[in-house]
């Protein structure tokens, strides 16, 4: 998991007045647990693409979601498209704070956690609390977290919040290249009638990670073919 | 045919005559009656008339690797209770059979043991879309018994199938033509006719598939449900309802489509749908938005204009990212009077007067302490889980699952809850269950357990009750407990 020692960006946590335990960040503004929220949505969305067709409920779900979110931030006027180059660093910041967000926090208990207060603009965010998970680490129950975990970084890269109608729209041709990797399926992304992809469209061409991934894969075979 | 799968022979609890012990849940004095936010019921058991739920059986492996396809999906009582039917992730159904009262043991009640096992769905590769198509067993639904043989319904994300379960105990002997060892006997040697006859053998229950009803559906399949005509019934996935007639396969009607023209517009699905147990033209079908519409099929061929809305209007106190989330119904069942209805939303049930829309009548709350941990839940996909709730017999008290193993019993009379637990520590044989509490802060009582230690692998999505008596089954990862009432 990360390590207690990783530095968080100080200059835009400046809310955390309150301090905290040595190397335990305090609690989070609520912009950035939005932000963290609305980072989180689109990882499910994606990794909602798997072997088995993805669960329309759950997709739509999340969906609204992201879409609540953008809209409150559209208002607020803090929604912005993050540009592709900024992408490889901004996603990663983001990343901690969804770390912190679900952090267990057991020397906080008592305090609720993770109030998303009402979204309607002009009304003062609420100042959040800290958030006693309280889901052991150790516990089965984080599996899906620790998976979200572990496939940002092979995945986020490639990734741009974009507009959410687009979610549902077709599938970038990298978004493919990325999938191929992942599952080992050349050209086997699937987009039956009716059926939604979700993807963000990527302003971006498909990453240079991306690309390094499947040169790997091609030296890889020549390897095993060439034994 | 009679499929392989594996039987769920248990560690079964023999059922022992003489007098019982005294139910340990009384000690505490009871909750303040009426909805308890917060955590799970008080000391005086649920069910009215002073309900005491003790332990039956458990059936299932004790192994702690669960292996996936042994995880129960579906669990239904027939019509007359004697036989439970329970479907898992590897497409198997295995139908338990309650055994005939003892009468040298009337405080004993029957056991359900198994009956048949036998494999519904395989797992399928769809070419067209590059997917596997699982073989889980989403729902199960019985026909009403018309003669010796059973029906039922089985479902995965695609295809329907009807399935016969049959006995025979009894085979044909004295053939003409052909030995006892089937071997055939030179014509020329027989000099004389008999009649064959019948004589008891062993029983055997035999499972054939007697129509599949394929190819109707493109999203997943979520619930089937008999018509009171015991003629149709209906199909629903995400998006669409179809209307079958049980002796047609290559036809269904299209009864409810949502499907907007542009999927980018795609904001809610469906969720749930069941019949009316009495009127057969009318349908209900629950959406992702917390929605519930009645249906006529009276009314238009296509049912996509309802007949009547239910919604509550939502609480601007409460409202979060996650309001429409947690407002998800994940199950919607009538009970049996046809009165009321009952959806289970993530965490609360709620019973619903038909003739009135604007609200439900009841809301019990299940598990409110989750509400400050939802960001967690929806981190781990734990909010998206799908719990089911099922009324008694009686309408008079109903119930649905929660994690850790618990289970929640309301009983809608005195307004009573209770907190139960299905799990292998509790299961000496007529054991009275002891109601379980969840600690939401602050000092933690002995004997309560605090909403951090819970376990969410364990989760109980499936339960079913009798149709009559006090039984019920509930599924716990791939154990089936059965709890019944303390015979008084």
């Amino acid at each position: 998991m990360f390590a207690r020692g990783l530095k968080r960006k100080s200059s835009e946590d400046a809310e955390d007045a309150d301090g905290g335990v040595a190397g335990l960040p305090a609690a989070p503004s609520y912009t950035l647990q939005r932000q963290s929220l609305l980072d989180m949505s689109l990882v499910k969305l994606q990794l909602c693409h798997m072997l088995v067709e993805p669960n329309l409920c759950r997709s739509v779900l999340i969906a609204n979601t992201v879409r609540q979110i953008q809209e409150e931030m559209t208002q607020d006027g803090t929604w912005r498209v993050v540009a592709p180059q900024a992408a490889g660093r901004a996603p990663l910041d983001r990343l901690v704070s969804t770390e912190i967000l679900c952090r267990s926090g057991r020397e906080q208990e008592g305090e609720g956690d993770c109030p998303l207060p009402d979204p309607a603009p002009g009304q003062a965010p609420r100042r959040p609390q800290s958030s006693p998970w309280g889901l052991d680490g150790s516990r089965e129950g984080r599996g899906g977290f620790q998976k979200s975990l572990d496939h940002i970084f092979e995945t986020l890269e490639n990734k741009t919040p974009g507009s959410v109608e687009e979610l549902f729209s077709d599938v970038d041709s990298s978004y493919y290249d990325l999938d191929a990797v992942l599952t080992g399926m050349v050209g086997g992304a699937p987009t039956g009638p009716g059926l939604p992809a979700f993807a963000p469209t990527a302003a971006a061409p498909p990453s240079s990670t991306c690309r390094s991934d499947l040169g790997e894969l091609e030296h890889t075979v020549e390897i095993l073919v060439e034994t | 045919m009679a499929g392989e799968g594996r039987a769920r022979g248990g560690a079964g609890a023999g059922l022992r005559a003489g007098v019982l012990g005294g139910g340990a849940g009384r000690e505490r004095a009871p909750d303040a009656p009426g909805v308890s936010a917060g955590a799970g019921g008080g000391g005086c058991p649920a069910g009215g008339n002073d309900l005491q739920w003790c332990f039956s059986q458990v059936k299932g492996a004790i192994d702690e690797d669960v292996a996936e396809a042994d995880i129960i999906s579906t669990v239904e009582f027939n019509y007359s209770g004697d036989l439970l039917a329970t479907g898992d992730k590897g497409g198997r159904v295995v139908i338990f059979q309650r055994e005939q009262e003892n009468k040298s043991r009337p405080h004993s009640r029957g056991e359900y043991n198994v009956y048949s096992t036998f494999q519904s769905h395989e797992p399928e590769f769809d070419y067209l879309k590059s997917l596997e198509i699982e073989e889980k067993i989403n729902k199960i639904r019985w026909l009403p018994q018309q003669n010796a043989a059973h029906f039922l319904l089985s479902t995965n994300d695609k295809t329907i199938k009807l399935w016969k379960i049959s006995e025979r105990d009894k085979r044909a002997e004295g053939y003409n033509l052909k030995d006892e060892d089937g071997r055939l006997r030179d014509p020329f040697r027989i000099t004389a006719l008999r009649v064959p006859i019948l004589k008891p053998m062993d029983l055997m229950v035999e499972a054939s598939p007697r129509r599949i009803f394929a190819n109707a559906h493109t999203y997943h399949i979520n619930s089937i449900s008999v018509n009171s005509d015991h003629e149709t019934y209906l199909s629903a996935d995400d998006l669409r309802i179809n209307l079958w007639h049980l002796e047609i396969t290559d036809r269904s009607f299209n009864i409810v489509d949502i499907k907007p023209v542009n999927m980018e517009e795609l904001t809610e699905v469906i969720t749930a749908a069941e019949f009316h147990p009495h009127q057969c033209n009318v349908f209900v079908y629950s959406s992702s938005k917390g929605t519930i519409r009645l249906c006529d099929m009276r009314s238009s061929a296509l049912c996509d204009r309802h007949s009547k809305f239910f919604e509550e209007p939502e609480d601007p106190s409460s409202r979060s990212f996650f309001s429409e989330i947690i407002s998800s119904i994940s199950d919607v069942r009538f009970s049996h009077s046809g009165r009321y209805m009952m959806t289970r939303d993530y965490l609360s049930v709620k019973v619903w007067d038909l003739n009135m829309e604007s609200r439900p009548v009841e809301t019990h709350q299940v598990h409110e302490y989750l509400r400050s941990k939802l960001c967690s839940l929806y981190e781990n996909d734990c909010i998206f889980d799908k719990f089911e709730c099922c009324w008694g017999g009686s309408d008079s008290a109903i119930m649905t699952g929660s994690y850790n193993n618990f289970f929640r019993m309301f009983d809608r009379n005195t307004r009573r809850d209770v907190t139960l637990e299905a799990s292998r520590e509790n299961s000496k044989p007529r054991a009275s269950l002891k109601p379980r509490k969840v600690c939401t802060g602050g000092k933690r009582k002995k004997d309560e357990i605090s909403v951090d230690s819970l376990d969410f692998n364990k989760k109980i999505l499936h339960t079913a009750w009798h149709p009559a008596e006090n039984i019920i089954a509930v599924a716990a990862t791939n154990n089936l407990y059965i709890f019944q009432d303390k015979v008084n």
